[in-house]
């Protein structure tokens, strides 16, 4: 059992690392955002009144353009060189490997997220009329329902042709529910007008289903040829 | 297609392939091959492009499913033998922009090596220096096969499968790494060997398979075939 | 098997017509007048793929688990706990008081027992690979049907309540998630190279399969914090009518059927058309009888 979380964290570390050393990617990955924000921003007026009403849908769907790009590279380093055959011919567990790359992803996307959450707070004037500290979870629980099965339907899109096109279309119509708890919890805690205690929840529940059957069905995907 | 399990029982002491067909779509890269092969000998694998060495040797590896047939290593499954098999093939297999004994020490840690010291040893074995910080993407070729090779034996296994190391390999280098080979199967190892350039390893191998249209063709244990002879079954 | 079909053939025509004139001929809707008469194409499609796509999921299940011994007989008990414990659950007064409105414990419990029964009839009829091409075909024939309930869904509802589309529909709304996650589905076995793609498509499969009830109480809870016109009617219905969409609902279950089997055969024929020229490529002899002088000994450097 030790071993398995020494795997993780080793394979962790060692992308972090990469990812700190050429933050080519990084770097882009960053103004991508920032230009889907500024996007959303001349699309959206800001100064309307109901703007505060459809933030939660804007900033989220943002989160998931960004979330997008980060998640294609999952196993970008992994394919050049043919890494990833040595990593199936050693004994180490293949969900070792799945939730070291699904933990890099999210301390990436969260960064991303991070960058891009100020920037809507500031072009949309948000004031927070619900219990702030709410969206706390949400963000966590959100940004990990999005990253959870986006790098194992990466890990699914290795072995198919436009591979970049496989991984939205098979993330987006399985993360429906994930998104409306996050759209819908977001909106409420902008706007107060209702709770969103279930929205948690949900997101709660989903992401404990799905992270199961990731964890269940992972090796499977990874001994695909 | 199902794997079904080894038809054969299978001593500890051996590799085992029966009945193995592989089949990309329709074409078939492996037709029906049967052998063993005693552990602790040096074989070296030969034929033509598209006999069906890369395929068998994937497939001992456990990197390729068959479609039909088994494969015994040492009495297990490839997937349970992981930790006895080390593998070396075309591709690198390591991360360009890191240096040498950075991908040891994260390959080390998969196999739960403990400490620099077997990293370091093993980058010196194969004649490179462990203190070099420049990334294995900026490596000559020959020093990529080489630190390739490294990774190949870093958890000592007791079966190598090298898939052509010396290509593209200087002939002072490829010497080296066959007096390395040499020396692993002195101590026990069991070595086999696809190349194209056999010649660096004739008083050195016990044995030469040869391969053809994916089967197994002859047996011998020099190298040179007498065409008229039967095939060994 | 094979003489049934066409009398099958003639029979679910039958069925169809007869269908179709019940429908023109049921009384009218007293609220929507005939432009009701959708609702004969548009329940039981959904009904139908429904069916098809839940027979999807247990092929694709049973296929998963049939990669090891150990896996298929696991799945075998989970799958009767299922059956004992969802006949028995409901009707326990603490299990029936959690029951939504509407939902009869004995509808739970048949619904129960179905899910049982089918799993093992899919197992015992459609052994090994046979499960695969079960799973491709009621995807395909599941995805028909569910576009037909999205295309009549709209076409009802904008007469009817002015709308074409209400976001919070549950149903309309579920259906419309099914619907992609299946077209994704289709997309990866078409798009994927793997010789393992059967393996990832029942992957996919499964994970659609959690997503559905999520995506249910997730449009749910929104509801009810944003109340919305229901699209495909509540309430009690006429007798009369109900007659009549059971007969529809009849009459599409057997052309289903035809379908499923037509498409059926010819995936198993286009499989062994694939076994059949893979074998020839195995036995035909190889590479010419006689090798040149220069296959005896390797020398130089080899070819690349």
């Amino acid at each position: 059992m030790r071993s398995f979380w020494s795997i993780t964290l080793a394979t962790l570390t060692k992308d972090i690392r990469l990812e700190w050393r050429s933050k080519d990617a990084l770097n882009a990955m960053l103004f991508f955002s920032l230009l889907v924000v500024v996007i959303f921003v001349f699309s959206f007026d800001p100064l309307a009144e109901e703007s505060r009403h459809i933030v939660g849908g804007l900033v989220w769907v943002a989160f998931l353009f960004a979330a997008v790009v980060a998640l294609n590279q999952t196993w970008a380093r992994e394919l050049r060189n043919q890494v990833l055959d040595a990593y199936r011919v050693s004994p180490a567990p293949a969900n070792a490997l799945f939730l070291a790359k699904a933990l890099g992803n999210f301390v990436l996307v969260s960064l991303l997220e991070a960058l891009m959450a100020p920037l809507f707070v500031i072009f949309y004037n948000l004031r927070v009329l619900g219990p702030a500290w709410q969206l706390i979870p949400v963000a966590l629980l959100g940004t990990w329902a999005l990253v959870v099965n986006g790098t194992f339907f990466a890990a699914m899109s290795l072995r198919t042709r436009s591979r970049e096109l496989m991984l939205p279309l098979l993330l987006f119509p399985v993360s429906i529910p994930a998104v409306l708890g996050m759209v819908a919890g977001t909106t409420n805690i902008l706007t107060g007008e209702n709770p969103a205690h279930f929205y948690i929840v949900l997101l709660l529940t989903y992401d404990v289903v799905f992270t199961t059957a990731c964890l269940a069905l992972f090796e499977t995907v990874l001994q695909a040829e | 297609m199902n794997v079904s399990a080894p038809e054969i029982p299978a001593p500890a002491g051996i590799i085992a392939v029966s009945d193995l067909v592989k089949q990309f779509g329709r074409f078939a890269a492996l037709r029906g091959v049967n052998a063993e092969f005693d552990a602790g000998k040096f074989h070296v694998i030969l034929g033509d492009n598209g006999a069906g060495k890369t395929t068998l040797l994937r497939a001992l590896a456990g990197l390729t499913h068959p479609t039909r047939g088994g494969i015994s290593i040492l009495g297990k499954t490839p997937h349970d033998a992981s930790r006895e098999i080390g593998y070396m093939a075309h591709p690198l297999l390591l991360y360009d922009e890191m240096s040498g004994i950075e991908n040891l020490r994260y390959f080390a840690r998969l196999y739960e090596i403990a400490g620099d010291g077997r990293c370091r040893q093993v980058i010196q074995a194969v004649g490179l220096d462990p203190e070099l910080s420049r990334p294995v993407g900026k490596f000559s070729q020959g020093m990529r096969q080489r630190m390739s090779l490294a990774r190949a034996i870093l958890h000592d296994p007791k079966i190598l499968l090298l898939d052509e190391p010396f290509s593209n390999v200087d002939v002072h280098s490829a010497r080296e790494m066959v007096g390395l080979l040499k020396g692993m199967r002195d101590t026990g190892k069991t070595i086999f060997v696809v190349t194209h350039q056999a010649v660096l390893l004739e008083g050195v191998a016990d044995e030469f398979v040869w391969m053809q249209a994916g089967q197994i063709v002859d047996r011998t244990h020099h190298l040179a075939r007498d065409l008229n002879r039967a095939v060994e079954p | 098997m094979k003489r049934a079909f066409p009398i099958l053939a003639v029979l679910t025509a039958f069925l169809l017509v007869c269908a179709l004139y019940l429908a023109w001929t049921a009384p009218t809707d007293a609220l929507q007048g005939d432009v009701y008469r959708i609702i004969y194409y548009h329940v039981p499609s959904a009904w139908t793929a429904f069916l098809l796509f839940f027979i999807n999921f247990l092929a694709s299940v049973q296929y998963l688990a049939s990669a090891k011994p150990s896996t298929q007989r696991a799945a075998k008990w989970i799958v009767i706990a299922i059956g004992i414990v969802g006949f028995i659950a409901p009707f326990i007064p603490q299990v029936r008081q959690q029951l939504p409105v509407g939902m009869y414990p004995s509808s739970v419990a048949t619904t129960a027992l179905i899910i049982t029964a089918l799993y093992f009839l899919i197992g015992r009829y459609f052994p090994g690979q046979d499960l695969d091409v079960l799973a491709v075909t009621t995807a395909e024939v599941g995805v028909v049907f569910c576009t037909i309930v999205l295309i009549t869904g709209p076409i009802w509802a904008r007469p009817v309540w002015g709308i074409w589309w209400a976001p919070g529909d549950i149903r309309l709304t579920s259906t419309l998630v099914l619907w992609l996650i299946y077209v994704s589905y289709l997309v990866l076995r078409r798009f994927s190279d793997s010789a393992q793609t059967q393996k990832l498509a029942a992957v996919l499969a499964v994970f659609g399969a959690l997503d559905v009830p999520l995506v249910y109480f997730s449009i749910w809870f929104f509801r009810t914090q944003h109340p919305q016109p229901v699209i495909g009617g509540g309430g009690s219905i006429d007798p009369g009518m109900l007659r009549v969409l059971l007969i529809n609902w009849g009459a599409f279950l057997c052309f289903a059927f035809l379908v499923c089997w037509s498409r059926f055969r010819l995936e198993k024929l286009r499989r062994e058309v694939e076994e059949a020229e893979a074998l020839e490529s195995l036995l035909e002899p190889a590479g010419p009888a006689a090798p040149s002088s220069k296959a005896n000994v390797p020398l130089g450097r080899g070819s690349q």
